[in-house]
């Protein structure tokens, strides 16, 4: 099965494993893209500079043609030929020199034979000639060769010795010129890459030691504020995320451990108690058991409160819907004013254009519901409670005795309950799950001083414009 | 309350036969079935009152049983069970044909009260209402007004459906669970029991000027609404 597998890709080519490293391949990126570069410039040097010499050259021959032309003019074919024997004559000329009579004989020049090379249309012609005089090999030549009445020929050209050997040193300097600009670059694109793998690298190497277990460790900045440090930041911040999860869901395991196990080994030794009771009396029995669903109904509530907060830590806005706050204030009054009445407390609820907000309804009115629970439940008698719905903004205010301001962020936490609270009823979790919900909507939630009492305001960011 | 005929489908052994058990002595004639193929061949029949259907169950699981059901046109009452509370799970349930959704783990007087409501609403489901009556208590749906022998009763707009619903299922217990979702729409029990003081209020306007009270209390279960 694997060979099976395997085989398709056999045929194909083989990257060596070095050359997948993310380095060599962007080094040789970088390289090839250098290189095309440089090819384009240099062959533009070059094409600019040896067309130069090469028009150099015809206008030399354009200017000795004139020259000769003027004398055959003025002398004919006579005076031609003693110009050119002149000028032939003239040591270290590059210019070349033929007329020939009938039969192509030469009659004057420095050229020793015309060439065997036939002219093109317009009587131009490159050929190679030898020196007599130096041992170099034969070099190219370029003449222009017109006939003259009377079967005669008139050949001038320039030697391109020079020219070629210029051409040469050209080529040689630019070939080195490329050769440098490859070994500059191949440098250069393997140093950068190197870099960048090695700060990626660096990112690898901590994220590993994180994954081995140390949480602590961050991914290092290079202060440069480029895309990597972007990364790296954005790695941190993910990092802090879950540490403080995986902190908070330790606190919540110790919590749970110990506000679960004390009603449960009451429960336990409740139940103990009555088995090991002499008197076997059926109306006792029957009174442990329904204190006993008591306690086990309270732990269930317990259990929905944490997994109702943990739904809420875990949600998102992907179930959100439109919630208007003053229905959902109105709905929560309505539920609780009977309740704050039947315990000698006013109850005021002022809705000044309430908006709508986006939200999971369920888990607000459950928020707004444990705050209006709280209220009732702390304010004494006489007291008053006030919900207020303004713009974004849902306000519950009483006049109880309040929140220390020192205990204002503990209260938020799982299971804290203050002091003189412990003997109420609750499991301390209401004011979480308060917390939760409005992380989860990116609400503020503010615990204030009420001058007396506890006025908690829940601000959302934002209302929904009405469409 | 008359006997019902009830199907059990729960994968779970001994959950299956408190229930089996908690039903039967509650006078109801109950079946169980312990995957979702037997299941669904027991109530193919049409021979229940109401399904209790868990969830999740092997073979087939709760939600594809009961839109097979619905499918084929089968309109018996179904109770799901679930350890999945949230509201989207609910949602999804009811969606699939269920008629109510009970969170595990729950209280079997919970789990007997909405049974019972379901049954009944079978029942009453033949003839769509716009008149309730319990006893010398009369309610108009339409005229949203209600009389107790012959007198006006004034009734807040949430007073009006506590008592419809409290009407709706007379001689039925009803859970507080159940008046929180059916009359406020909210699926969560707050810390205090609040609803007592709307019954309260309730019993006020009804039963204070009358010698039989109408309105009695299910000590560990709820209220329930009898002449």
């Amino acid at each position: 099965m694997h060979d099976a597998l395997a085989s398709p890709g056999s045929g194909r080519l083989r990257i060596p494993p070095f050359l997948r490293t993310t380095t060599v391949r962007l080094g040789l990126v970088y390289l090839g893209m250098f290189l095309a570069s440089v090819l384009v410039i240099l062959a533009v040097i070059y094409g600019a500079t040896a067309g130069f010499m090469e028009r150099q050259t015809d206008e030399t021959i354009a200017a000795e043609i004139a020259g000769l032309h003027e004398q055959y003019a003025q002398r004919g074919l006579t005076g031609l030929v003693q110009v050119v024997a002149e000028r032939a004559a003239g040591r270290r000329t590059n210019t070349l020199y033929l007329v020939t009579g009938p039969g192509m004989v030469s009659l004057a020049g420095n050229l020793s034979a015309w060439p065997a090379v036939p002219a093109d249309a317009q009587g131009w012609v490159r050929f190679d000639i030898r020196d007599e005089h130096t041992r170099d090999g034969p070099h190219e030549a370029r003449a222009i060769t017109f006939a003259l009445p009377g079967q005669f020929h008139l050949l001038v050209g320039r030697d391109l010795r020079e020219f070629q050997q210029f051409r040469e040193r050209l080529l040689r300097a630019l070939a080195w010129a490329l050769a440098i600009t490859v070994g500059l670059g191949v440098i250069g694109g393997i140093a950068m890459a190197r870099d960048a793998m090695g700060r990626i690298e660096a990112i690898n190497r901590t994220t590993r030691e994180i994954m081995s277990g140390d949480l602590r460790q961050r991914v290092r900045l290079s202060g440069g504020d480029d895309e990597l440090d972007h990364l790296a930041a954005n790695l941190n911040v993910m990092l802090d995320q879950i540490e403080s999860l995986m902190t908070g869901m330790r606190h919540v395991t110790e919590s749970i451990a110990h506000d679960l196990r004390t009603p449960l080994t009451r429960l336990r030794s409740r139940l103990e108690i009555a088995l090991l009771s002499d008197q076997a009396d059926v109306e006792v029995y029957r009174l442990v058991i329904q204190d006993t669903i008591i306690e086990a109904d309270r732990l269930l509530a317990t259990f929905t409160a944490l997994l109702d907060i943990a739904k809420a830590e875990s949600g998102g806005p992907e179930a959100f819907q439109p919630v208007d706050l003053a229905e959902l204030a109105a709905d929560a009054a309505d539920l609780y004013e009977p309740v704050a009445e039947e315990k000698g407390l006013i109850f005021d609820t002022r809705v000044a254009g309430g908006g709508t907000v986006m939200g999971n309804r369920q888990l607000l009115a459950q928020a707004l519901a444990n705050l209006l629970d709280n209220a009732v439940k702390y304010t004494p008698a006489g007291g008053r409670i006030e919900l207020e719905v303004e713009g974004a903004t849902v306000t519950v205010a009483d006049s109880g005795p309040g929140i220390p301001p020192d205990m204002r962020d503990k209260v938020l936490k799982r299971f804290v309950r203050l002091e003189a609270s412990r003997s109420s009823p609750g499991n301390g979790l209401g004011l979480s799950l308060v917390d939760a919900v409005a992380r989860m909507h990116g609400a503020r939630l503010a615990l204030e001083d009420n001058r007396p009492g506890l006025k908690v305001r829940f601000e959302f960011a934002g209302i929904q414009p009405q469409c | 309350m008359t006997a019902m005929k009830i199907l059990v489908i729960e994968d779970d052994a001994q959950a299956a036969a408190y229930m089996v058990k908690g039903l039967s002595e509650s006078g109801h004639v109950v079946d169980h079935a312990s995957d979702g193929k037997d299941g669904l061949f027991m109530a193919g029949g049409g021979a229940y009152d109401v399904l209790i259907v868990d969830r999740m169950l092997p073979g087939k699981d709760g939600l594809s049983l009961v839109e097979f059901l619905r499918a084929t046109g089968d309109p018996t009452p179904v109770l799901f069970l679930s350890a999945l509370g949230s509201v989207d799970d609910r949602v999804k349930g009811l969606r699939a044909g269920g008629d109510d959704y009970l969170v595990k783990p729950y209280a079997f007087s919970e789990l007997l009260a909405r049974v019972e409501s379901l049954g009944r609403r079978r029942a009453a489901a033949a003839t769509p209402a716009t008149r309730l009556e319990v006893g010398d208590l009369e309610m108009d749906l339409l005229a949203r007004t209600a009389k107790r022998a012959g007198r006006p009763i004034e009734l807040l707009p949430r007073e009006f459906r506590l008592l419809e619903y409290l009407m709706r299922n007379a001689g039925n217990v009803v859970t507080r669970t159940m008046l929180l979702e059916n009359v406020w729409d909210y699926h969560f029990d707050p810390q205090t029991n609040v609803i007592d003081v709307h019954i309260a209020r309730l019993r006020q306007k009804i039963d204070r000027d009358f010698p039989a009270p109408l309105i009695h209390t299910v000590r560990g279960a709820g209220y329930c609404l009898r002449a």
